[in-house]
């Protein structure tokens, strides 16, 4: 075991990267090491969480992260129930703080959520006792993605710490990219983001990173890429006039790639718009990873579901 | 109705900017005005006294920007339990703002208000007509009418008068009255769907941000407008460096322009948002602003560019705000800190004179509307504030006389604190 991992997990919750230690980043990370093996077993389950109960609670569509978060809890063999509705909770007629009640009545060990507004996963876990995942909370933070990322690179590249990450995309509605920017900083590594001017959140270099305003300035010399999905859905608010026009300026392609390291590694949190922010060329291709971050997704998930059960005090 | 009393206030520290006083006086009250103001007052037979030794005594305050909410949303606040958190708080006089349900767009509504303050008491209730027929933006109210039955100045506020042409035509047409065109100046494509400011912290917390420029270019367009027109023009909550200094060009062009500023924009900057993890106390319009915008707010204090400190009390339901963030309503109340407030963070850092305070706190409001306050001069109306400079008070909301309870100022511990009002003569018993 690292020097670094020797941390115990004393958090009730994972909110966000931002309040987190990297000796705790760290601690996650190589948690998940462990429980990676288990994907490869012919029986893909170990009893570890039998007994706890993780509710899911999806207040906005997911695929991705639901299903990992499920899979996880499966192979750790929780009980899970899954809980999706779309649009606020007000919108149902009944606010936030009664469905934590609820919740709590229920006697839940883990919450994972996912909701549309900033602060909701902090707000809800304020008022119940079980311990609260943020699964992305809007623009805010999505931690798990974050750590996940993080994984992949450090299977890659054996470190984090010294990498030059470029970040390429809707900087301005993206969650990943907050949790990114926390956790690369603080392990040390050097952060370029980059994107149209219109889709960059203003003071963002106060975040500690490089600010990029076109591609090939962002992509020089970096040991990884990531693109950010454009939020097409999000493009009401004239921030950039077509699609067609976004592909040229930021579209990645194997040529645009070429002022970074040769051993680039080209990452994509999910999903992908092809010929928008990715050419296939480049998503199918070998320097691409994106479907190994998925997969490590639930290692992960798994690692924090471990760490936030409290079972590992429970056994101690 | 009985005979007021006569009221010997001895022993205090007087301050009036309007006289330019600072000291020890009696003042003597009679028939409901001020009779006399002397260093030493004997107290007349059958007279009351009041000893205020050890305390301040001054114009009565008047917070020129409140929300009472009634009629229409008597769970967030009343008439009666606004009044009785303006005199809780040290105002003796309060101006509301229109966007009740319905709102104060006629002569009707007025009346209402007024006589559900005088059935009150505690402080007197000063409505402020809307700009446009239910603040939709599109016709201009009776203000005539409104302004016979009592209304002081007229304004949309909640909402700015977002169409230019109209905004022109309130100037001139408000003009027949001498009153201000008060204006929540918020550029509405701008502010969008924005719940903070935005700054770094709106980066950091992933929360939509409403920039500076959105009260910038409407306090900008509202100075040509007035310059073009004549017109008296008052910036409600000016929250950001730029516009203060727009509102200094204005008055270098020699316009008709006033302005006011919050406690909580004076006070806090919008990393509240971030420290106090998205508490929806730290919500309002215009949002809190960035450390630079604040800073430009107290030098303008200081400077003179400001002329009054107004709370923009704004009362919701606890079960409204909370919420998550994005989905609670702008807002926070403010007659019940802003005093002690402004006397431990203002006052007593030697940021600001006390005389000057007063002045931002009675004097200043009472010329902009145009009210016969703001002064202790022989012959106006007895209305007067006393207070504490250094007594310590720690600010609890759940002992408000508000019926809401959203302030970010729960749980602080400050120094000066109102003690008692006079208002027409009378001093307010709390019940």
């Amino acid at each position: 075991m690292t020097a670094a991992s020797a941390t115990r997990w004393t958090r009730k919750d994972l909110l966000g990267i931002a309040e987190l230690f990297p000796e705790e980043i760290a601690l996650i990370l190589d948690t998940a090491e462990s429980f990676s093996e288990i994907a490869e077993r012919p029986i893909k389950k170990v009893p570890t969480l039998r007994g706890k109960t993780v509710l899911n609670l999806f207040f906005e569509a997911s695929t991705r992260t639901r299903s990992s978060f499920e899979i996880a809890e499966k192979r750790l063999s929780a009980d899970n129930i899954n809980f999706s509705t779309s649009g606020s909770s007000l919108e149902k007629g009944e606010t936030l703080v009664d469905t934590a009640l609820n919740l709590q009545a229920m006697a839940p060990d883990l919450v994972v959520i996912r909701h549309g507004a900033p602060g909701v996963p902090q707000m809800l876990a304020e008022r119940i006792e079980a311990g609260v995942i943020n699964a992305g909370d809007g623009a805010h933070e999505h931690p798990t993605q974050a750590l996940l990322d993080a994984f992949t690179i450090r299977r890659h590249k054996k470190r984090i710490a010294g990498l030059r990450v470029a970040i390429i995309g809707d900087i301005e509605h993206s969650r990943v990219v907050r949790s990114n920017i926390h956790l690369l900083t603080k392990m040390g590594a050097s952060v370029v983001v980059g994107g149209p001017r219109t889709l960059m959140p203003v003071e963002m270099e106060k975040m500690g990173v490089d600010v990029a305003y076109s591609l090939h300035e962002a992509v020089r010399d970096a040991d990884v890429v990531m693109m950010l999905r454009v939020q097409l859905e999000r493009q009401g608010r004239m921030a950039f006039p077509s699609v067609r026009e976004y592909f040229q300026l930021f579209g990645l392609t194997t040529e645009r790639l070429k002022g970074a390291k040769d051993d680039v590694i080209v990452m994509h949190p999910g999903p992908m718009n092809r010929g928008v922010e990715i050419a296939s060329e480049v998503a199918d291709g070998p320097i691409s990873v994106i479907l190994e971050q998925v997969a490590h997704g639930v290692s992960v998930r798994m690692a924090i579901l471990y760490l936030l059960s409290g079972v590992h005090d429970e056994v101690a | 109705m009985t005979s007021l009393p006569t009221l010997l206030i001895h022993g205090g520290r007087v301050v009036d900017p309007s006289q330019d006083l600072d000291g020890r006086y009696d003042v003597l009250l009679e028939d409901g005005a001020v009779a006399k103001i002397d260093g030493r007052i004997a107290r007349p037979k059958g007279a009351q006294a009041i000893d205020a030794g050890g305390l301040v005594v001054t114009p009565g305050l008047i917070d020129m920007h409140v929300h009472l909410r009634e009629p229409g949303q008597e769970y967030k606040e009343t008439v009666r339990t606004g009044a009785m958190a303006a005199s809780a708080g040290g105002f003796t006089a309060v101006a509301c703002m229109a966007n009740t349900v319905p709102a104060n767009d006629s002569r009707s509504i007025t009346e209402h208000i007024l006589l559900e303050a005088r059935r009150a008491g505690f402080a007197r209730v000063h409505p402020i007509g809307a700009v446009t027929k239910g603040l939709e933006g599109q016709e201009l109210t009776e203000m005539g009418e409104m302004v016979r039955a009592g209304a002081v100045a007229v304004s949309d506020d909640g909402k700015p008068v977002m169409n230019a042409e109209l905004m022109r035509r309130a100037l001139l047409y408000a003009r027949h009255f001498d009153i201000p065109v008060i204006q929540h100046a918020e550029d509405l494509n701008l502010s969008a769907k924005g719940v903070m400011h935005e700054g770094e912290w709106s980066t950091r917390l992933g929360l939509a941000g409403i920039p500076g420029s959105a009260e910038d270019v409407m306090v900008a367009r509202d100075l040509l407008l007035t310059e073009d027109t004549g017109g008296k023009y008052h910036v409600a909550h000016l929250s950001t460096a730029r516009s203060l200094d727009l509102v200094r060009w204005g008055r270098s062009r020699g316009l008709n322009v006033t302005c006011e500023v919050t406690p909580h924009h004076l006070l806090l900057t919008d990393e509240e948002v971030a420290r106090t993890k998205f508490s929806t106390c730290c919500k309002m319009k215009p949002p809190l602003r960035s450390e630079r915008d604040r800073e430009a707010l107290v030098q303008g204090l200081a400077d003179g560019s400001i002329d009054c400190i107004a709370s923009d009390h704004a009362p919701h339901h606890p079960d409204e705000k909370d919420v998550e963030f994005n989905a609670a309503p702008f807002g926070i109340l403010g007659l019940e800190t802003t005093l002690s407030l402004c006397l431990d963070r203002l006052v007593r850092p030697g940021i600001l004179t006390l005389s000057r305070l007063v002045e931002l706190l009675s004097t200043g409001p009472a010329r902009i509307l145009n009210l016969p306050a703001g002064t202790l001069k022989p012959g106006s109306p007895a209305d007067l504030s006393l207070f504490h400079l250094e007594d310590e008070v720690t600010i609890l909301a759940a002992q408000f006389r508000s019926k809401s309870r959203n302030t970010p100022f729960d749980g602080w511990t400050l120094h000066g604190r109102p003690v008692t009002t006079i208002v027409g003569g009378r001093e307010v018993a709390l019940g």
